[in-house]
């Protein structure tokens, strides 16, 4: 990407695993099977997901019923709520030695925020204090399966998840599914320009489950379990 | 043409912002409130109608932020990013409709004192001017520059302390107040040196008394007014000389004051050394 410097590799004694994809993808099913599949092998992990803190959420609510949020606020607001998390729970235990296993990263941002007409590279240098992973896996699914699932789990559909501050549609599900594709073009672009490797998640749970372990065998190689580590 | 240091914040609209932006910089004591007062008179009273704004909370992140401070656990990062947002709520909900107005937004206070403050908490030239690369260029910014005995003297006389944010306590570079004062002002200037330089701004030797540093920001702003900038304005009118007093109301005596010819005498000084806190 033009004018975006790539982050050295962070050179901490941990590793760095990502999910990335969209909602319904199923990689919030695949981080947590991974995580009880490496602490079974007796490596210690550290699993942290996208959550919007109680202080963005607040804002964001106060925001939106004064309709004071543009693109670049919600923008900054969730680079100041990752931020905060990344210093407080990922770099931690990154450099402690552990396997951190994230649901989301920066990259959900370099997406959402691309979707919602920000530059790119503004976006980017905001998180130019997060480190590249050492893994990011793509969950690529159709939008029709994102909104199916989305659906299905009957979980609501947020104003922002919709898109709805955009105006693309005054019908949420419709507004849904024409933001899911922006996010998906999006995400299909960066995945060559940041390494990503991209797992079909239209698939059987058990089939992509094996790919995902497939892929992250090789980081495994001659790192140490917590065994070995409390014996020396 | 209104610019942006980067690439613009999305829905923005250069054409219709016809307001001239004017930025008054300086440390807390540089008697920067008292300028912005002092000018806005000046304006109102030819004719500018001004809106002024400042790095006051905003109403979408300013509780939060208080909170964040309270508290001393975000790190400089984090507080960075917190502060943009809250400009950019700043620049697109008053700034930007303002001088679509055509109004004169006067800032007490930019971009580059947030700039600044981060720099010295650790942040590189490149990231926050990157950060705030979705705020327009100013037509002006002025420094109101300041010795930091001067800014001690008064900070002392008003408060009768030290703040805790002014003397940079975070900053751990002395346990003792008075000591952290001059070494975070200090860097704090060296920072606001090197912008000069690279942003152009207009220097005013602070050190003196308001209405000669009054005498020296008009002398900087009058040139934005000329040559029919404004249309809102009927040719040029007689004016009458600022007055501090009584600012409502049609001054009295409508002398005209004439645009200084010469460039005040201490103003634009280059590099100044702060003296040492020993």
């Amino acid at each position: 990407m033009k004018g975006a410097p790539t982050p050295p590799p962070h050179g901490q004694a941990g590793r760095l695993i990502v999910f990335e994809g969209l909602d319904g993808s199923g990689k919030s099913t695949q981080a947590r099977l991974l995580v009880k599949w490496l602490q079974s092998q007796g490596y210690r992990v550290f699993f942290t997901e996208w959550n919007s803190s109680d202080m963005v959420s607040e804002v964001i609510r106060r925001g939106k019923k004064k309709n004071l949020l543009t693109p670049t606020t919600f923008s900054l607001l969730h680079a100041v709520d990752f931020a905060d998390r990344f210093e407080r729970q990922i770099a931690p235990p990154l450099r402690a030695g552990y396997i951190v296993v994230c649901d989301r990263y920066a990259y959900t941002a370099f997406v959402r925020d691309a979707s919602r007409g920000c530059d790119p590279d503004w976006v980017r240098s905001l998180y130019s204090f997060a480190p590249v992973p050492d893994k990011v896996l793509y969950f690529r699914v159709p939008v029709s399966t994102s909104l199916h699932r989305k659906i299905l789990s009957r979980q609501k559909i947020s104003y922002y998840e919709a898109g709805m501050d955009l105006g693309l549609s005054d019908d949420l599900n419709e507004s849904y599914e024409k933001f899911q594709t922006r996010l998906k073009r999006e995400y299909d672009r960066l995945a060559p320009i940041d390494r990503f490797v991209t797992i079909g998640a239209d698939r059987p749970v058990e089939e992509v489950l094996r790919q995902v372990r497939h892929e992250i065998r090789p980081l495994l190689i001659g790192f140490p379990k917590l065994e070995a580590l409390v014996r020396a | 043409m209104r610019k942006t240091y980067g690439s613009p914040p999305p829905g923005f609209s250069s054409e219709h912002l016809r307001g001239h932006l004017i930025v008054l910089e300086g440390a807390d004591g540089s008697g920067r409130t008292t300028e912005v007062a002092l000018l806005r008179d000046w304006l109102e009273i030819r004719g500018h109608p001004v809106v002024d704004t400042g790095l006051r909370r905003s109403t979408l992140v300013g509780p939060e932020i208080d909170r964040a401070k309270q508290g001393h656990t975000l790190s400089a990062t984090t507080m960075a990013l917190f502060y943009a947002a809250d400009f950019a709520d700043q620049l697109e909900n008053k700034i930007l409709p303002s001088l679509a107005a055509g109004s004169t937004v006067l800032a007490d206070r930019y971009v580059f004192t947030l700039m600044a403050r981060a720099v010295v908490r650790g942040a590189t030239r490149d990231w926050a001017s990157k950060l705030y690369g979705f705020a327009i260029v100013p037509d002006l910014t002025v420094f109101l520059d300041a010795r930091p005995e001067i800014l001690l003297h008064r900070a002392i006389g008003r408060y009768g302390s030290l703040d805790y944010w002014e003397s940079g306590m975070d900053l751990s570079l002395s346990r003792d107040r008075f000591e952290s004062f001059f070494r975070y002002q200090e860097r704090l200037h060296a920072e606001f040196e090197w912008m000069t330089e690279h942003y152009g701004f207009q220097v005013v030797n602070a050190d003196r008394d308001p209405t000669s540093v009054h005498k020296d920001v008009v002398h900087s702003v009058a040139p934005l007014y000329e040559d029919g900038h404004d249309a809102d304005v009927e040719s040029t009118p007689p004016r009458p000389r600022a007055s501090r007093a009584r600012p409502a109301g049609p001054a009295s005596s409508p002398t005209p004051a004439a645009p200084p010819t010469a460039p005040p005498d201490a103003a634009r000084r280059s590099a100044r050394r702060p003296p040492d806190a020993a």
